[in-house]
């Protein structure tokens, strides 16, 4: 996609025609954590459901500022419409906050017997790893993604959600959920998991010997290192789960191939930071070599040089010669010209990044994002494609 | 903050808060007086490498920089390296531990159920607090007089120390039980002392809020709040209120500053008019800004723990360098001098 809506500048990102593209049904807000990607994907939301679209936003951990803004008092993994959107061109838009330990239960009671999720949901192993554990979060996102996208309108049959905004895991870890077919795949085929499943089949006293013969005294091993009572919650958990595990793969297998094809579209949020920017970079250069379709890049809190064409050199220099507080006054716009100039040669990193990434920056507000005025002008911003301005000469 | 009784300093923040660059400040601060510390990294970013401007840094302690008459030594954690030590360390599972991988244990022990990855990195820095100087078990001096970890950031901090907590509780015996019971012990003595991060805006202070609710209630100590990237205001205290307002008006700075652009040799369009309205706005938005940032820190307050401010240096939107990370040593070093016994004590410029 090359041409902002303004239709200067090459390389602008246009999101007005990302969102009104009936195709897309998916949009993955990703980067390092602390650049806005919450805000990002909420101002996104917002627009789309104000074009038009009946839009649903999953948010991971939104701050509590936001999530009230929302209308999200609590974390309870359903979607709730969101009041205050101007609904006039036909779109709504609802807000969800993921619930990771009720996401992966759901999973459970949805693929196994009562009886069989009920053993499963008490089993210690597993109530460790549904909630005190990290990565679980991003499986259970791509979970909730699935589901979101399988809805249906009761009444009509067609999809309930016409547009799914999501916002990635604040980690770098935050696409290890592209990796997760294939690791449940080389999982499930292993001979570790064919191990583990093996005593609670064949009885205890078989097992030993089983594992014993197949793995060379790996259980004594084992219950070294372990403690005979963990393997056993362990093999009861993998031996439970073991039914469900089919449809969880599948399920992984769906979304991945839904999360590469036409209706995603990648969105890699950005600061004007030198961390922010490597991080982005590694993001756009991971979700190439995915194949996964990357739309653009958004560079939050981007220090505009302002109305008045003045340099930091320039400034200082009159402040110099300036009384209290016109003095101070030039001091304020000097020190933001230095900002911006050393944000602009930071963003050149995302410049360079061949083939080029549409790009659009949003500039710095003086004040938090806290409400929907603030998300619909942030999405306004978004919808201008302002290009990463050019680095300044070093003077 | 300097305390020397505290052999482990954790630093967690909220991402984009600049945890590592402060973590790395810390330890050139603990080391100036003469020690070893060793910097740990546990997220697989190889950020201290980066704020060093090193190359990637290998599985093994390696010299980051001297400080003073002391030196900071660099270790990026990795979970899977950390389990394969640990097995043959622990277990003598040479040949095993190979067995292990090759079914594919190792890959599930440090991806597929990704809370074992904490305890693996945990465990690690419990072990480097432990090593002696000599690399013999016993009483000998230890091999680092202190060591800083540059940990997950708020989010996943409790998470991530509690990990031990919740294996304990898994394993209820054997060796396991045993070393999760010993590294919880050690992350809740009061060798340790956990720091947060912070910058002064509303998500960053609200998590640090979050945090250090969830750290006191698993009773993990804590230190200090460190504010990062703290600028200072640059008009007056009557000038901030005026432009916040409307007292800042064209009429009254107008002249002034149109004079001093033309002494600047500055062009000037049409009447100026322009530029001096865009000028008072900024001064507006760079009021509303402090005023914004003084509520953040008066949140701070209520936390009832040591705030130490961290100025903005020059450049840091170009990413850090040594110098600078050695600028902001100092500033630790000053604050956490005890303070000189006066007859009325005056409020230092950079601790509150």
């Amino acid at each position: 996609m090359t041409g902002g809506v303004t239709g200067e500048v090459t390389g602008a990102l246009a999101i007005d025609s990302l969102l009104d593209d009936p195709q897309l049904r998916v949009v993955v807000c990703t980067g390092s954590g602390g650049v806005g990607k919450t805000t990002s994907a909420a101002a996104i939301a917002l627009r789309a459901a104000e074009r038009g679209r009946t839009t649903v936003v999953l948010t991971i951990d939104p701050a509590r500022r936001l999530a009230q803004s929302l209308g999200l008092a609590e974390l309870d993994n359903t979607p709730r419409p969101v009041a205050g959107v101007d609904t006039t061109a036909g779109g709504s838009l609802a807000a969800m906050m993921l619930d990771m330990k009720r996401t992966f239960d759901e999973v459970v009671q949805a693929h196994s017997s009562p009886e069989k999720a009920q053993q499963i949901l008490a089993n210690p192993f597993y109530q460790s790893l549904s909630s005190s554990f990290a990565g679980t979060q991003e499986y259970m996102a791509m979970e909730k993604l699935g589901q979101l996208r399988a809805q249906t309108d009761p009444a009509t049959g067609r999809p309930r959600w016409d547009l799914i905004v999501v916002d990635t895991p604040p980690s770098r870890s935050a696409l290890d959920f592209l990796d997760a077919p294939d690791r449940l795949g080389s999982f499930l085929d292993s001979r570790f998991l064919r191990l583990l499943s093996a005593p609670a089949k064949a009885g205890s006293r078989a097992y030993v010997r089983v594992f014993s013969a197949m793995a060379g005294g790996l259980s004594g091993v084992m219950n070294r290192i372990l403690g005979a009572q963990v393997l056993t919650d362990v093999q009861a958990f993998v031996a439970a789960l073991d039914t469900m595990f089919g449809g969880f793969r599948q399920r992984a297998e769906q979304t991945y191939t839904m999360l590469a094809g036409r209706e995603t579209a990648f969105l890699v949020v950005a600061a004007p930071e030198a961390d922010a920017v490597r991080e982005a970079a590694y993001f756009v250069e991971r979700l190439r070599a995915e194949d996964m379709p990357l739309a653009g890049l958004v560079v939050n809190r981007v220090t505009g040089a302002g109305a008045v064409p003045l340099s930091a050199a320039e400034a200082t220099r009159a402040a110099d010669a300036a009384v209290s507080p016109a003095r101070e006054v030039l001091l304020v716009h000097a020190r933001r010209m230095h900002r911006h100039d050393a944000e602009a040669r930071v963003m050149q990193r995302l410049s360079r990044l061949y083939p080029p990434v549409p790009a659009a920056v949003i500039p710095a507000r003086p004040i938090d994002v806290t409400d929907l005025d603030s998300l619909r002008s942030i999405a306004a911003d978004l919808a201008q494609g302002r290009p990463i301005p050019a680095a300044p000469a070093v003077v | 903050m300097l305390d020397p009784t505290i052999r482990l300093h954790v630093v967690t923040g909220k991402g984009g808060t600049g945890k590592t660059t402060v973590a790395a400040a810390l330890a050139l601060a603990l080391a100036r007086d003469g020690g070893r510390v060793l910097l740990a990294e546990v997220e697989g970013r190889q950020g201290l490498a980066q704020v060093f401007g090193r190359a990637p840094l290998p599985y093994e302690a390696t010299e980051l920089a001297r400080s003073g008459r002391g030196s900071v030594h660099g270790l990026a954690v990795e979970a899977k390296a950390a389990l394969l030590e640990y097995l043959d360390v622990f277990y003598r599972l040479g040949r095993a531990g190979r067995t292990l991988e090759r079914l594919g244990a190792i890959d599930f022990a440090t991806t597929i159920a990704p809370g074992l990855r904490d305890v693996l990195l945990t465990g690690k820095v419990y072990d480097a607090l432990r090593q002696r100087a000599d690399g013999r078990r016993g009483d000998g001096p230890p091999a680092w007089d202190a060591v800083v970890l540059d940990a997950p950031p708020t989010g996943r901090i409790a998470r991530f120390l509690n990990v031990n907590d919740a294996l304990a509780g898994l394993a209820r015996m054997g060796p396991i039980h045993g070393q999760a019971e010993s590294i919880m012990e050690m992350l809740t003595s009061a060798t340790t002392a956990v720091h947060v991060v912070t910058l002064l805006e509303d998500m960053p202070v609200q998590e640090t809020c979050d945090a250090v609710a969830e750290l006191a209630r698993l009773r993990l100590p804590l230190g200090a709040v460190l504010v990062n990237q703290v600028r200072p205001a640059l008009l007056t205290e009557a000038d901030l209120a005026d432009a916040a307002g409307s007292g800042l008006t064209a009429a009254d700075v107008g002249p002034d500053l149109l004079a001093a652009l033309e002494a600047a040799g500055v062009a000037i369009h049409g009447t100026g008019y322009e530029m001096i309205a865009a000028l008072l706005d900024e001064a507006a938005q760079h009021a509303r800004r402090v005023s914004g940032e003084r509520e953040q820190a008066e949140r701070l307050l209520d936390l009832e723990m040591p705030i130490v401010d961290l100025p903005q240096l020059p450049g840091v939107a170009e990413g850090m360098d040594v110098t600078a990370l050695h600028a902001l040593a100092d500033v630790l070093v000053a604050v956490s001098r005890p303070a000189p016994s006066q007859p009325h004590p005056q409020p230092s410029p950079v601790t509150r």
